[in-house]
């Protein structure tokens, strides 16, 4: 039982970013262990073979609607049971978190979410963790017939090791009584429509709550306008789930992972969930009226102060400087 | 129908949060309170309770934690709970997600909900995970970070953003739903429900009562063991403006882009 079994989503052909660097991770832990990475892919239409090239060794292929923890926690759970595996690895997210926490339920197994290096320790499997808010790493060691372990969405790279493909077994599996009573009616749904391509953007200026509603978005949007084509709109889950900006803008957790050059973060006080979309940005610039809110804890520079003040201003001077050129 | 919601005390957001250095547990000296994430749950339960097709009959607060966590389930009833449970034992202590679901699954076994509510997360634990593992081990299907949800006909269709967008997903009853903070706004409870708290219904349950072996809480039930504390890699402090002339303000982040080459 050296072999890690890797969770990987797909959505519309293409393999989650997260998932493909859960799968690198998963390829190097099992190196440390002695044996192979194999991932498993659940109600998926991905060409399952190219994983190869992120390190699976084997792909297991099942079928089962997309979206939903149940499916994946009955494929997975029969292939922990042949006891070939000392890991079962998600690539993090909504759907990582509650198929991982099922099948440690599951199977007895220790658990470790929102992990960010794996290692193994006198034989037996360690997780780090970040807690209290980033503040300290936790070692988390994890016992039972296997370990499973959550990755934080983006901690691990997706490396790309140029091998062939890797062959790929269907899986069948008999849903288990709690999977036969979920239904999937809606799968996807884009609200709020409209693409804001902010993956791309070199500066992406978002609100969060604190902008107080809907319409003060016209000031990020002013604000990304006086920066030029290359700036896009950014929003934080709360005010997309409020219906106050698209889910195509939102940063974070569930929604899209940007590193753009300037990060403005207006009004959003600094959850994980959404860091973990903005963390790699190479500057980030923080507005909220609140000097104790966490965001100024990964901030190049912070204002403390309100952002209905500021950021028409900062826009005119923009604009100053342009026309100036 | 009966409705349980799952809640937790945690330390108050005023309060530094520390590890016990020996433990690795979170220390809990300082105020605590309910966590806030919980009070949606709470007032999800609410309005299918005014709701009347829903026909809720009663919402039972439930909570597993040291003796203090009766004030946790205090709170919880003045929101709304007719009555609450506390799995309070030694035995308990520094349980990991697995016996904490497996101890709280027993606890609702006996409780024996139609449909048993939780908050999208513990402000302390940073979990996110624990209502999926109680799902399990009741064998009921789980749905967590819902933002919407709807009962009709012993199913409960609930709306919620995943990896690619929105999803409608059905459950059919019982069922364990995670909500999102963007479900409702909790209300505040009146002065009358506050004080009318503590005489609410309030029974406490020990491993024992739950008939669950002592080698399954606690440290000894648990496979995730805390072995070490390391410090991470942080980005430089923040140079820190306090605004107090937007103009001065701006000129000055109009400084820093031009040091940053951003513009």
């Amino acid at each position: 039982m050296a072999d890690v079994l890797v969770h990987v989503l797909d959505h519309d052909g293409q393999f989650n970013k997260s998932s493909l660097g859960a799968l690198s991770e998963g390829a190097r832990l099992a190196g440390e262990l002695g044996g192979e990475a194999h991932a498993a892919v659940i109600g998926g239409q991905a060409p399952c073979a190219a994983l190869g090239r992120y390190g699976a060794a084997r792909v297991y292929r099942a079928g089962g609607p997309a979206g939903v923890a149940q499916p994946v926690v009955d494929a997975m759970a029969g292939l922990m049971r042949e006891g070939r595996f000392a890991c079962a690895l998600f690539g993090g997210g909504l759907l990582g978190h509650e198929a991982g926490a099922a099948l440690a339920a599951r199977l007895g197994a220790g658990i470790a979410v929102e992990v960010t290096a794996t290692g193994v320790r006198a034989g037996r499997l360690v997780a780090e963790r970040p807690v209290l808010g980033d503040s300290q790493i936790s070692e988390i060691e994890l016992s039972g017939p296997a370990g499973i372990i959550v990755a934080r969405i983006g901690a691990f790279e997706a490396l790309d090791r140029g091998a062939g493909d890797a062959p790929v077994e269907d899986l069948a599996f008999e849903p288990s009584a709690p999977a036969t009573r979920v239904r999937m009616i809606e799968h996807g749904a884009q609200r709020g429509g409209e693409e804001a391509d902010i993956e791309a953007a070199e500066v992406v200026v978002a609100g969060g709550r604190g902008l107080g509603g809907p319409e003060a978005f016209a000031l990020c949007e002013e604000l990304a306008r006086a920066f030029g084509p290359a700036a896009a709109v950014g929003a934080t889950r709360a005010v997309v789930d409020a219906g106050w900006y698209p889910y195509a803008a939102q940063v974070g957790q569930t929604g899209k992972t940007v590193a753009p050059k300037l990060y403005i973060a207006a009004g959003i006080s600094g959850q994980i969930q959404h860091k973990v979309g903005m963390q790699g940005s190479e500057s980030i610039l923080a507005i909220n009226t609140d000097a104790r809110a966490p965001i100024f804890e990964f901030t190049d520079l912070g204002i403390v102060g309100d952002l209905h003040r500021i950021l028409p201003r900062l826009a005119a001077a923009l604009r100053a400087r342009g026309d100036g050129r | 129908m009966r409705i349980a919601v799952l809640v937790k005390e945690i330390p108050d957001a005023t309060v530094r949060k520390r590890l016990d250095p020996r433990s690795g547990r979170l220390e809990r000296s300082g105020e605590r309170t309910l966590n806030p994430h919980d009070a949606h749950a709470i007032e999800a339960a609410v309005r299918l309770r005014e709701t009347p097709s829903a026909a809720v009959e009663e919402i039972v607060a439930v909570t597993m934690g040291p003796a203090s966590a009766s004030r946790a389930l205090h709170r919880a009833v003045s929101l709304g709970a007719d009555r609450s449970v506390h799995l309070c034992d030694d035995a308990f202590a520094g349980s990991d997600l697995i016996a904490t679901a497996q101890a709280l699954a027993a606890a609702l076994e006996r409780i024996e909900p139609d449909l048993v509510l939780a908050g999208q997360q513990s402000d302390d634990g940073e979990c996110y995970a624990l209502g999926a593992a109680v799902g399990e081990y009741l064998h009921w299907p789980a749905l967590t970070q819902v933002v919407a949800l709807e009962l009709r006909d012993g199913r409960v269709r609930c709306a919620r953003q995943a990896e690619y967008g929105y999803d409608t997903v059905e459950l059919e009853l019982p069922a364990l739903v995670g909500v999102g903070d963007a479900l409702n706004e909790p209300r505040y409870p009146s002065l009358k429900a506050i004080m009318g708290a503590r005489n609410r219904p309030l029974e406490t349950l020990t491993a024992a009562d739950l008939g669950i072996a002592l080698d399954q809480v606690g440290a000894a039930g648990s496979r995730a063991r805390w072995v070490g504390v390391k410090q991470p890699a942080r980005r430089p402090q923040a140079t820190m403006i306090e605004d107090r002339d937007a103009e001065e303000t701006v000129a000055r982040i109009i400084a820093w882009l031009d040091e940053r080459r951003v513009i």
